[in-house]
């Protein structure tokens, strides 16, 4: 499996009585970025809370690189939902959050993520509290302190979900921007299936609790997103056909080819 | 959106109010021809205060001491046994019903009971200052805790960090505003306490002071050392505004909308 960075397979869990993952098979690959879209409740963050350790699976495998997956070796940089800034730490304190973590002293980890600030609109704001800024720069912050930890992939739980839709569509073409500059390996949560599928080579549509894979998506839409009719067109279709899939699962077929 | 109001327009109000009553106070003392060791007037309890200024100052002093000193004690135990409490569940659920039941002895029947066993010196004072303000920090520390934003546990989590990092990182200047909401409630008990412990029995003290004013049938000194000690406790309080705003140096921010 060349080029496999993550692989799910069978993925088990319930809490109590209350099956939460059914068997849940994904894979991503270096460079990749990949969706989970799924209605809400559906375990989508109790997927990232299994890669990053919170508690382990009930069944199934987890390999990270081809190895089974040791939560301890991080090996995920993890965005949460909100974006989780400390109100008390000024932004640059707040981006070089991991790295000081990782034990890094403060100095190198502020040397480390000053020059990055720039390219994340930050420049001129890293001694403001995150009160004083706005909801997309506080994410965009927030995506600065999860870069910077060098992890093998990144987890991002919608982390456009609580701004408003002008500043969202804003951050998702910055982001795509990012991505193609960065070429990170990215797996994201969310339920916007417009954002999905601007963003992500491949997407996983999860079914309603207890979640399984109902159905996976090829987006083979040229980059950037936003350019050209052509691909706005046929993102449309792969949008219509998600959303069949969320909202009529009965008539959901075995996986793409 | 809207500016902050000006110093005049916030504390007016208040200052308006307080001359009000005071007003009324010496209207009526003055009028109603009632005996100034019944009710004396607030300017006559002013004069006689002024008179036994350096009276009211000696006994002042050990009230202070006894106050800061109880209050230092409470911190620090307060704050000791939060993280223990924070760390350890069953160290939470064994002593969180005993600090409740310290919580319900008068007072009345205590201070009485720790200067019969601990004398008259200092420290049965500086116990009981602690034994009142001791507990609403407390709960203030474990519930500012517990108040840490879940995702920022789950952040640090997925770093790496210990329990015991982000404890430090996290849950502690969480807990800062419970912490402060706390101090400013016990700051107004502290020298209550410590007038409290003085009147069962002392030596100096705004407490004993008051004792034997109104012994000697003297309302406007009683007055007036309450006077005092309205004083010490507005000026503690205000300290710990002040303390709140050095150390949380963006709670300004967060009141504003954003930029």
């Amino acid at each position: 499996m060349i080029g496999v960075r993550l692989q799910l397979n069978g993925i088990r869990k319930s809490f109590g009585t209350t099956e939460v993952l059914d068997g849940v098979s994904l894979h991503v690959h270096e460079g990749e970025f990949v969706s989970i879209l799924g209605p809400s409740g559906a375990g989508k963050s109790t997927i990232f809370q299994l890669l990053t350790g919170a508690f382990s699976s009930d069944g199934g495998t987890i390999q990270m690189n081809g190895a089974a997956l040791q939560p301890q070796n991080g090996h995920f940089a993890f965005m949460p939902q909100r974006d989780a800034l400390m109100p008390w730490r000024r932004i640059l304190d707040n981006t070089t959050l991991g790295l000081e973590v990782q034990g890094m002293s403060r100095k190198a980890a502020r040397a480390k993520v000053t020059p990055l600030l720039g390219e994340f609109g930050l420049a001129g704001f890293e001694d403001h509290y995150p009160a004083q800024l706005s909801g997309g720069m506080r994410q965009r912050a927030a995506l600065l302190r999860t870069v910077v930890q060098e992890r093998d992939m990144l987890l991002l739980d919608e982390p456009f979900g609580a701004l408003d839709a002008l500043t969202r569509t804003g951050m998702q073409r910055w982001l795509e921007m990012m991505w193609k500059r960065h070429r990170w390996t990215a797996l994201l949560i969310t339920h916007d299936v417009r954002e999905a599928v601007y963003l992500s080579d491949r997407i996983y549509v999860l079914s309603a609790r207890p979640a399984r894979v109902l159905r996976e998506f090829h987006v083979p839409l040229p980059r950037p997103r936003d350019a050209g009719a052509r691909g706005l067109a046929e993102a449309s279709a792969i949008e219509a056909a998600v959303l069949d899939t969320l909202l009529i699962p009965e008539q959901a077929g075995g996986p793409q080819p | 959106m809207s500016e902050k109001p000006s110093f005049i327009a916030r504390t007016g109000p208040a200052a308006l109010a307080i001359a009000g009553l005071l007003l009324a106070w010496q209207l009526y003392a003055d009028l109603s021809g009632i005996s100034a060791t019944t009710l004396p007037s607030p300017t006559r309890v002013a004069q006689q205060g002024w008179i036994h200024r350096q009276a009211l100052f000696d006994n002042a002093v050990p009230t202070i001491r006894a106050t800061l000193l109880g209050f230092a004690c409470s911190l620090t135990t307060a704050f000791l046994l939060s993280i223990l409490m924070d760390f350890s569940q069953p160290l939470r659920r064994a002593l969180f019903p005993v600090f409740i039941i310290s919580q319900t002895l008068p007072l009345v029947a205590i201070a009485p009971l720790v200067v019969l066993w601990f004398g008259f010196g200092l420290f049965p004072k500086i116990m009981l200052v602690a034994l009142v303000t001791f507990f609403p920090m407390l709960v203030a520390l474990v519930q500012g805790y517990a108040a840490t934003e879940k995702e920022i546990v789950l952040l640090l989590h997925s770093m790496g960090a210990s329990r015991w990092r982000s404890f430090v990182l996290a849950r502690l200047p969480s807990a800062l505003p419970f912490f402060f909401a706390g101090l400013r409630i016990s700051i107004t008990y502290a020298v209550v306490g410590a007038i409290f412990a003085e009147y069962a029995g002392a030596a100096k003290g705004l407490g004993i002071y008051i004792l034997n004013a109104k012994n000697n049938f003297r309302p406007d000194l009683v007055l007036a050392a309450v006077g005092v000690s309205a004083t010490l406790t507005l000026i503690l309080f205000g300290a710990t505004v002040l303390v709140q705003r050095m150390a949380m140096p963006w709670l300004r921010f967060e009141q504003e909308p954003a930029r």
